[in-house]
């Protein structure tokens, strides 16, 4: 399959890994390659991660449910552990160095990166868009999307009251992208 | 009929064929009164007649209007849906006591909560007729039946329901009033009632509902004329007659309009 | 209302309310039960707006009731839930089955039996497909396996239930309820269905002679001669038989799996056809009326089969039937409680394929 790729987004709740997973997923459509976006729930709800599959294809896409993921953003330690073994061999895994310890990634295996993603997106105003500096590290990582169709994309999953904050969430875009600029 | 006047014709909406109810039974009086209020309404031709299970389900051969069949207990929901679809129509069900205040309980008080605009028509004659006298919700303390043969015990079986203080006491009800037709005084006050019933809906101020007791004197083992008897002197002291609620701007105190 | 053309990302639940209010769905009728509650949701914030019915009713039974009142109008009706909630309808969906009424059911089904969990599952193929209440009737049952065939599927529904004159089941699961995917709107569209006079439907009987619905038959033979025409209808049905293959044309074995299964399969076909494995994918999109005659084509090419299902075996009894003449079917069931992946299903492939791993 042609410009495949595959991802789980996993955090606390509260840490905004269903919206990145929606931008995601929008600006995938955007670009017009086939997507799909699934929320986990039920056991695995339980026990200190939210998380989401997205999977972004040229192709039409089988499973929306991926086990062996080709990537990972993991925004906390739980995320790490629990996924991370899953991941295929030489994937990608944006890991939120702010609030995970780096020794923990499997650097031998895969293709760990950190993003110190909340310190970013304090250093720009709002710890709160550390969501947004990871997928922007993770568009740039792997070229999934380009990055101005993912910003272009946050209208769709910012709803209009808050579009005031757009700006700023389009520049923690950017800044997760700078920051794994090679 | 030169120089008579006619005492007796048949409303148009009623159909000119025998029916399937037993001697004295009271349903054909109760089918006539429903056919009359919608011959003087004129509303045969919007009507929408939702049938139930049990003695009442053969009145769509009797009402020549359009009917449709619902499941056991289940008309005031399928009326919901009529009405809600074809908010012009008039929309009424026919229900018995087996069929009304026992398994479709929860369907008749929501849709007489929520307000529908329709009308309930609910013949009370205190057992199943139709699957073979069995006890009813409304069957009396003693009342021998198939299912209660020693007489229903209210230690056991709990006391008979009375459905149109419980209909008139719930938000969207626009009128409810229990009637007889046991006396040509209580048919007509019976024939007042009914005709409310399809006026509260059809001027959009809530459900109609209107409770006939009714003999039935096959699964009574009585005579027909002892089983009218037993509505005057049994059933009406236990459900007492008259209007329970009335929106439509007239004194709604207990025990005196219709029954007057 | 959508915009034709229009593409936008949403869930299959969201997907089947967008595909009901743009073919013409009149009046809804839900309750709530996981994991459906989007649609009721989104109708109750729709359907009022366009001047169109939503009743949140006191139970399933009384929902599917209304729907019965409905559809005996003629009107585009439809009610949604989950497994539990199913079991309850089905009471009047005997009813509408035997009175030929047009309706549509969404099951966005659930594990099971009982409570079970809030999870994907396919338990309910058998209730959907052989009936689900007494007596001797079917619907028809459509599966979408995404979520643009949810959007298309629930238009389909809409045409079919009128056309036959009969129920229509939408059986999804919780994997095509909340997943989302971009879908392309606007091509349902709202048919003569919502007409006043359909020939058969009540309207009030106006100066014609008054219709009767009804599912009662007390005289002698009358039962017997309309479960007849009945079989006739049901089979007349074959003709709407909707599926996908998938790689089968020099597939050594054949998968045969619906819904969010049949995709799931797909992606582990697509892996093990990259190593060399001739296997294939059918996947029947109308449950009832089943694939059969492509099944048996199939089979009498040569192929053999591998039903998967998210369940103990239940489609796979149509499967065997259908390939009966020339072959048979191997059977591998996930059970709910567990989300499945395309790895889950390799091992079976490879066993039915007789290759030891």
């Amino acid at each position: 399959m042609s410009g495949y790729q595959d991802v789980i987004v996993a955090g606390f709740g509260g840490q905004g890994v269903m919206l990145i997973g929606t931008l995601l997923a929008y600006a995938a459509m955007e670009d017009g390659l086939n997507v799909t976006y699934m929320p986990v729930y039920g056991p695995e709800m339980r026990g200190g991660t939210a998380n989401c599959t997205v999977v972004v294809s040229k192709d039409d896409i089988g499973s929306p449910i991926i086990h062996l993921p080709k990537s990972l953003i993991a925004m906390n330690r739980p995320s790490l552990d629990k996924f991370q073994p899953r991941v295929q061999d030489g994937g990608v895994v944006v890991v939120n160095s702010s609030l995970v310890d780096m020794a923990l990634a499997d650097t031998a295996r895969v293709q760990a990166v950190g993003v110190p993603a909340n310190e970013i997106a304090d250093s720009l105003g709002n710890t709160k868009m550390a969501n947004m500096v990871a997928i922007g590290a993770y568009a740039q990582l792997t070229g999934v999307v380009p990055l101005d169709v993912l910003k272009a994309s946050l209208k769709k999953v910012i709803s209009p009251n808050y579009a005031k904050m757009i700006p700023a969430n389009e520049q923690a875009i950017q800044a997760g992208a700078d920051a794994v600029r090679a | 009929m030169k120089n008579g006047k006619a005492a007796f014709t048949l409303p148009g909406v009623l159909a000119d064929i025998p029916t399937h109810y037993c001697p004295g039974c009271q349903h054909g009086v109760a089918q006539r009164l429903v056919a009359e209020c919608l011959d003087e309404l004129a509303l045969s031709e919007k009507a929408i007649c939702i049938g139930s299970i049990g003695c009442s389900v053969f009145i769509y051969n009797y009402l020549k209007v359009d009917s449709v069949e619902a499941p056991h207990g289940r008309a005031p929901a399928v009326a919901t849906g009529v009405k809600r679809a074809r908010p012009e129509a008039a929309v009424f069900t026919y229900q018995g006591d087996g069929d009304l205040a026992s398994i479709g309980m929860a369907e008749t008080m929501h849709c007489a909560n929520r307000g529908e605009r329709v009308t309930i028509v609910f013949v009370n004659n205190t057992v199943y007729g139709m699957t073979g006298g069995q006890m009813a919700p409304t069957t009396m303390v003693g009342q021998r039946t198939t299912t209660c043969p020693g007489g229903r015990c209210a230690d056991n079986e709990g006391e008979p329901i009375k459905m149109t203080e419980i209909i008139a006491s719930l938000g969207g009800t626009a009128y409810a009033a229990r009637v007889a037709v046991d006396s040509v005084k209580h048919v007509r006050a019976a024939k007042k009632a009914v005709r409310r019933a399809f006026e509260a809906p059809l001027n959009n101020l809530g459900l109609g509902f209107v409770e006939i007791l009714a003999t039935c004197p096959t699964n009574w083992k009585m005579t027909p004329v002892q089983a009218n008897k037993r509505i005057s002197e049994e059933l009406i002291p236990y459900f007492p007659l008259g209007t329970y609620k009335n929106l439509m701007g007239e004194q709604a105190a207990e025990g005196t309009e219709v029954e007057g | 209302m959508s915009t034709p053309g229009e593409r936008v990302l949403i869930k299959g639940n969201e997907a089947i309310c967008r595909g009901a209010v743009d073919a013409g769905c009149q009046c809804f009728f839900g309750y709530p039960i996981t994991p459906q509650n989007d649609i009721p949701e989104y109708m109750s914030k729709v359907m009022p707006n366009l001047g169109r019915v939503f009743v949140q009713a006191e139970s399933e039974v009384a929902a599917a009731n209304m729907l019965l009142g409905a559809a005996a109008c003629g009107i585009r009706a439809m009610t949604s839930s989950s497994s539990p909630g199913i079991s309850l309808k089905q009471e009047a969906i005997s009813y509408m089955g035997g009175t030929e009424l047009p309706a549509v059911i969404v099951n966005i089904s659930r594990g099971g039996p009982g409570l079970g969990d809030i999870g994907p599952s396919q338990g309910d193929y058998y209730q959907a497909v052989k009936g689900g209440g007494h007596g001797d009737y079917r619907q028809f049952v459509l599966a979408p396996g995404t979520v643009q065939e949810a959007y298309d599927l629930i238009g389909k529904a809409f045409d079919l239930a009128f056309a036959y004159r009969n129920p229509v089941m939408l059986l999804g699961d919780a994997i095509i309820g909340q997943m989302m995917e971009p879908v392309t709107l606007g091509s349902n569209k709202e048919t003569e269905s919502n007409s006043p006079d359909l020939g058969w439907n009540l309207t009030g009987k106006g100066q014609r002679d008054p219709r009767l619905l009804k599912s009662l038959h007390l005289t002698d033979g009358a039962l017997a001669g309309h479960n007849l025409r009945l079989r006739d209808k049901y089979a007349s049905m074959e003709k709407d038989v909707l599926f996908e293959n998938f790689l089968v044309d020099d597939a050594e074995l054949i998968v045969v799996a619906f819904g969010s299964i049949g995709r799931i399969a797909k992606s582990t076909i697509r892996k093990m056809r990259a190593s060399g494995k001739k296997v294939g994918l059918h996947r029947p999109i109308t449950l009832f009326p089943f694939p059969s005659r492509e099944l048996d084509k199939l089979a009498a090419a040569g192929k053999r089969f591998l039903t998967i299902e998210h369940n103990l075996g239940q489609m796979v009894d149509d499967v065997r039937l259908a390939v009966r003449k020339h072959a048979d079917s191997d059977f591998y069931g996930q059970m709910p409680g567990n989300l499945p992946t395309p790895e889950d299903f390799e091992q079976p492939i490879l066993a039915a394929l007789g290759v030891n791993s």
